[in-house]
């Protein structure tokens, strides 16, 4: 039996406004508890919300960004239930008619293989506040500084069908919502929450299996696990005979595993109703042609470019579109050494391998793209050889000079193209191995492709890496006959 | 239409009110009684009117994003039953 | 000088016959005195009332004063007052210090006005009577055995008893006009959207509207002049520019064409009251209007619409008055449920209960179409009648309520009956129209008041019509026996 797993995801994106959804108080990350929550946030008596601008702005960034349907009117309804973090008594959110309609995200979760995940639409809604378990005497503390932070909530079909899928398609979002810059995208801070849909069936089956809701994962690393984990539990739990229940589980990082969470289990009776201290909001052509001129190029539309006017490969042109910060670095590193392919190259491969090495993202890289770009300018004028380009990044990287002139000067790096100067070095590597060129000689001829490389090895080292090493083996061909 | 003790208290879990047992069957005939003035409106057919939410049909209108207001939590706060810390305390939350 | 209309005082004022600390003295005097019987405030702020009174005299001698400057005024207990004890009648809030003040209240800070206290109201504005305040009922001072009607009964009850000379109330379902109708005073119901409602304590959004109720018609155009406009704080408030509603005060009613709904003379309206209205009407052929019968097919339906609609917006407004933030607490809940179910038992008092539980059911899963959307619908059936009538006619009359104020205790036990009460008030809120209560003669030595309506945002035109029945007749001018 061949099992596939179902996902859906609704994610939650804080937007990047200076106050709130609802009210002037500002949504800054980190203050002390309730010194950011104003009359309208702890829902005084009396209190009336009026929208904020930005918000819908963004949302309808966000709807033009995957080429969505925008809702033309919204209307922003009452979620009622009871709890402490939500100090209302409802959660003012978008229900029947949210301001973005069904849209489309394609993504590549690995090489050439492209899929297309629907959005079923996303709404604006105000966010809750926290509950602190810390003990206060057997009591828990409510700090409402978050609530009415103002949310995108993404909505998409259950259109994914492994973790690494819906991984693909989270980066997707956070993507574009940092690049139109209407969120920062930081998970720790839980600018970016998510909770995913998971169901599996027999692969074939076209109805889907019932499904649980995972809450709580906040990390991209945490996402794949919590689902892969998810998926293994539900299949188990088949195949032993068992039955999944519809339910909301919490996945705890700490122990990788996903448990019921008992306190939500009572079937909720939202009452949904229109919010009548709100009115409907109302979009029109000139408003969104507006917004439309605003807006900077997307991931998607950048990946094209990439591959229709740079010639980069469809992944290659995927990945260094993926995040607006690497975006912003290639193009500064393309820009300076006016060359896409080795830009690319350098970007993705060294540059690459030592930011996972370190755990560095490319905000943090110790080597700026200006850096980057003149190092590559001296491979392609010859000045350095890989190798020895290798080395200079290295010592870019560990902060040893300020640039790669500086250090290729400093640790004599400087490519020797002189043929005499090399020949001179070839002679003598010849003179010292006599037993190694008697043997080369008396090889056939399909063996000493192989057998040269030592000389190569022998001159480059005697040159300390300086030689031009197509010259070198140019050089050898003649002398060895 | 009879409502049952139970509709009520399953309303009143709904609206997290504690309703004496005593009162109980009251409610349940105010609530029986209120229901059937209520139905009235079944008489009538309102085919395809659309709903109205507000007495003028007026739209949204948008704030500007700035922060407008300051930190009051120690005035707010004099009206809270429970605090420490600067936190609103309740029972303990279990999730 | 208890007697004077707002009017009267302003001048009185202007004329340095009296001072604002005089007056206000003297208003504080007759509240301490004769308030006993009527219970018509829940908090009176002598020293704040004061101080007021003396800041506006200093504006006065500085040449800075406004037509209303100083002079003093009550409050609806539901209108946030910074500072200030605000209950809403309700034990949730009996220890409530609201730490804001409401739109209305700083506008008439603005105007200098001074402010006496907080007039007593049904709780949460939940009520036709004044007897569902966690306060005790306030009286009808025409009949102490008598209700003052509702909500706004306390603001009613102190007006007529002089212990204020105007006061703010609030109008959901008729709780300006019934009360005004039934202590004999005038109480103007503006436009949905004409008041701002922030710091209003919100009982049904969609039809909740401040308004204004003095002795005079006159005196509500100058209340309203303060009270009105827009607020960016309520996203319902209209930006709309507020004329002076004292302009057209004295504009004759010529050619004015008034409409008689037949469904407000037919079934449930005695003979007596029918007479009394018709009466009143006559007064307006006199000064030049025509009267015509026109017809409001769907009347009956406001009352199950309403109740419908109100207890649904309501269930959702006082969710939260869950004893975490503000409000009672109950002793040592043992968990959150705990907390939240003894908080909202103990403080909530029946009525509020009730609308609560009929609103968490109609808007309950499987409901909501047939009860929430059909109300809805029905909404703009009546408003659609209104709109229609508006077309062929410029006011609207009839009886504001079926009977003058009933004896207190008599409709306590089923709320269905007192529902009834509201037949011709609840339309006007439904469809966001203005509407004022104007005296119109007494059945029994209880008031009657004829209820006006006009189309959106016609206030001048009601007030004007009011004015110059006021200007004809002197029903507006009879004091209540007791307390005088």
């Amino acid at each position: 039996m061949e099992w596939e797993a179902v996902i859906g995801l609704e994610i939650h994106v804080q937007l990047a406004t200076q106050s709130k959804i609802f009210s002037g108080a500002s949504i800054a990350f980190g203050s002390e508890p309730n010194t950011q929550a104003c009359a309208v946030d702890l829902g005084l008596p009396g209190i009336l919300p009026v929208l904020n601008e930005s918000a819908v702005e963004m949302a309808v960034k966000f709807g033009l960004g995957i080429e969505a349907e925008i809702g033309m009117k919204s209307v922003f309804e009452r979620k009622n239930y009871f709890y402490p973090d939500l100090p209302k008594g409802y959660q003012t959110t978008q229900n029947d008619l949210p301001i973005v309609g069904p849209g489309i995200i394609e993504v590549e979760p690995e090489e050439g293989k492209i899929r297309q995940i629907r959005i079923h639409h996303a709404h604006l809604e105000e966010d809750a506040g926290k509950s602190l378990h810390e003990d206060f005497h057997g009591m828990t503390g409510i700090d409402l500084n978050r609530a009415g932070t103002p949310l995108l909530e993404i909505v998409s079909e259950p259109d994914m069908r492994s973790a690494k899928e819906a991984v693909a398609y989270i980066k997707a979002i956070h993507s574009i919502v940092t690049y139109l810059g209407i969120s920062d995208g930081n998970m720790s801070e839980g600018s970016m929450r998510c909770d995913a849909n998971v169901s599996v069936r027999l692969k074939g089956e076209e109805k889907y299996g019932t499904r649980a809701e995972i809450k709580n994962i906040n990390s991209f690393k945490f996402i794949e696990k919590a689902i892969n984990h998810e998926v293994e539990r539900q299949i188990e739990l088949i195949e032993d005979g068992g039955k999944v229940v519809q339910e909301t589980r919490l996945y705890d990082p700490d122990k990788n595993e996903t448990r019921s969470m008992r306190s939500k289990e009572e079937a909720n009776d939202y009452r949904y109703f229109p919010c009548p201290d709100l009115l409907p909001v109302v979009l029109d052509e000139a408003y969104i042609e507006h917004i439309k001129a605003d807006m900077p190029e997307l991931p998607k539309q950048k990946k094209q470019r990439f591959v229709d006017e740079l010639g980069l490969s469809s992944y290659d042109a995927g990945v260094l579109s993926a995040t607006r910060p690497m975006a912003e670095y290639f193009e500064q590193v393309k820009e300076r050494c006016g060359d896409a392919k080795q830009a690319a190259n350098w970007v993705m491969g060294e540059l690459s391998g030592q930011m996972n090495k370190d755990g560095v993202e490319i905000e943090q890289s110790p080597v700026s793209a200006e850096q980057l770009g003149d190092l590559i300018k001296r491979v392609m004028d010859d000045t350095i050889n890989g190798k020895a380009a290798k080395q200079v990044f290295a010592a870019l990287w560990a902060g040893e000079g300020a640039s790669a002139d500086e250090i290729i000067e400093a640790k004599g790096l400087k490519q020797v193209t002189d043929t005499g100067a090399i020949a001179a070095i070839v002679d003598e590597v010849l003179t010292n191995n006599p037993q190694q060129v008697e043997q080369y000689q008396a090889a056939p001829e399909d063996k000493r492709g192989k057998m040269v490389g030592f000389f190569v090895g022998q001159v480059m080292k005697a040159s300390k890496g300086t030689a031009n090493p197509q010259m070198v083996n140019q050089l050898l061909k003649e002398k060895l006959g | 239409m009879a409502l049952e003790r139970s509709d009520v208290e399953k309303v009143a879990h709904l609206a997290r009110l504690q309703i004496e047992e005593n009162d109980i069957p009251e409610y349940t005939r105010n609530l029986t009684s209120i229901l059937d003035l209520v139905n009235q409106m079944q008489e009538v057919d309102t085919g395809d009117i659309e709903p109205l939410a507000h007495p003028l049909d007026a739209t949204q209108r948008l704030r500007h994003d700035e922060v407008t207001e300051s930190n009051q939590r120690e005035h707010f706060q004099q009206n809270a039953p429970a605090t420490e810390a600067g936190l609103f305390l309740v029972p303990k939350v279990i999730e | 000088m208890h007697n004077k209309t707002i009017a009267e005082l302003a001048q009185g004022l202007a004329d340095g016959e009296f001072s604002s600390v005089e007056l206000t003295q003297h208003f504080l005097q007759r509240i301490d005195e004769l308030d006993s019987q009527y219970n018509s405030f829940i908090t009176v702020t002598h020293e704040q009332a004061l101080a007021e009174a003396k800041a506006a005299d200093e504006i006065r001698a500085a040449g800075n004063a406004g037509k209303l400057t100083g002079i003093p005024m009550a409050h609806k207990d539901i209108f946030c007052t910074n500072g200030v004890l605000t209950t809403c009648g309700s034990k949730m809030l009996s220890n409530f210090t609201a730490p804001y003040d409401a739109t209305v209240i700083s506008n008439f800070k603005k105007a200098g006005m001074v402010s006496l206290g907080k007039t007593n109201m049904d709780e949460f504005a939940m009520g036709s009577s004044n007897e569902t305040s966690y306060y005790g009922p306030s009286k009808n001072p025409w009949d102490l055995n008598a209700v003052p009607g509702g909500s706004s009964g306390g603001s009613a009850a102190a007006v007529a008893a002089r212990l204020a000379p105007a006061a703010t109330g609030t109008d959901t379902g008729g709780s300006i006009r019934q009360p005004a109708a039934f202590c004999g005073i005038t109480g103007l119901k503006p436009t949905y959207g004409r008041v701002s409602r922030w710091g209003m304590i919100a009982y049904a959004s969609s039809l909740d509207q401040g308004g204004p109720m003095a002795r005079t018609a006159e005196d509500c155009a100058l209340l309203l002049n303060e009270m009105a406009g827009f607020d960016p704080k309520d996203s319902t408030s209209l930006k709309k520019a507020v004329p002076d509603y004292t302009a057209d005060l004295s504009k004759p009613l010529n050619g004015l064409r008034i409409g008689l709904p037949k469904e407000y003379f037919g079934e449930g309206l005695s003979a007596e009251m029918g007479e009394t209205i018709m009466a009143a009407v006559k007064e307006f052929e006199k000064l030049g209007a025509t009267v015509q019968e026109i017809s409001l097919p769907n009347t009956m339906l406001a009352i199950p619409a309403y109740y419908v609609i109100a207890p649904a917006e309501a269930s959702s407004n006082l969710s939260r008055y869950d004893g975490v933030r503000f409000g009672h607490r109950c002793e040592e809940p043992v968990n959150l449920e705990d907390l939240y179910k003894r908080s909202r038992g103990e403080g909530f008092g029946k009525e509020v209960q009730r609308r609560i539980l009929v609103g968490t059911y109609a808007l309950s899963e499987g409901y909501y179409d047939a009860y929430y959307r059909k109300a809805q619908r029905i909404r703009r059936l009546i408003q659609q009648d209104f709109l229609n009538a508006f077309n062929e006619v410029d006011l609207i009359m009839g009886p504001t309520a079926p009977t003058p104020a009933f004896d207190l205790g008599s409709n306590t036990e089923d709320p269905v009956q007192m529902y009834m009460e509201d037949v011709y008030t609840l339309a006007v809120n439904l469809a966001g129209l203005p509407g004022i209560s104007v005296p119109a003669g007494l059945i029994n030595n209880r008031p009657v008041g004829l209820q006006i309506l006009a189309g959106h945002f016609q206030e001048a035109q009601l007030l004007n019509a009011a004015h110059q029945f006021q200007s004809a007749t002197s029903w507006h001018q009879l004091a209540p026996g007791a307390g005088q």
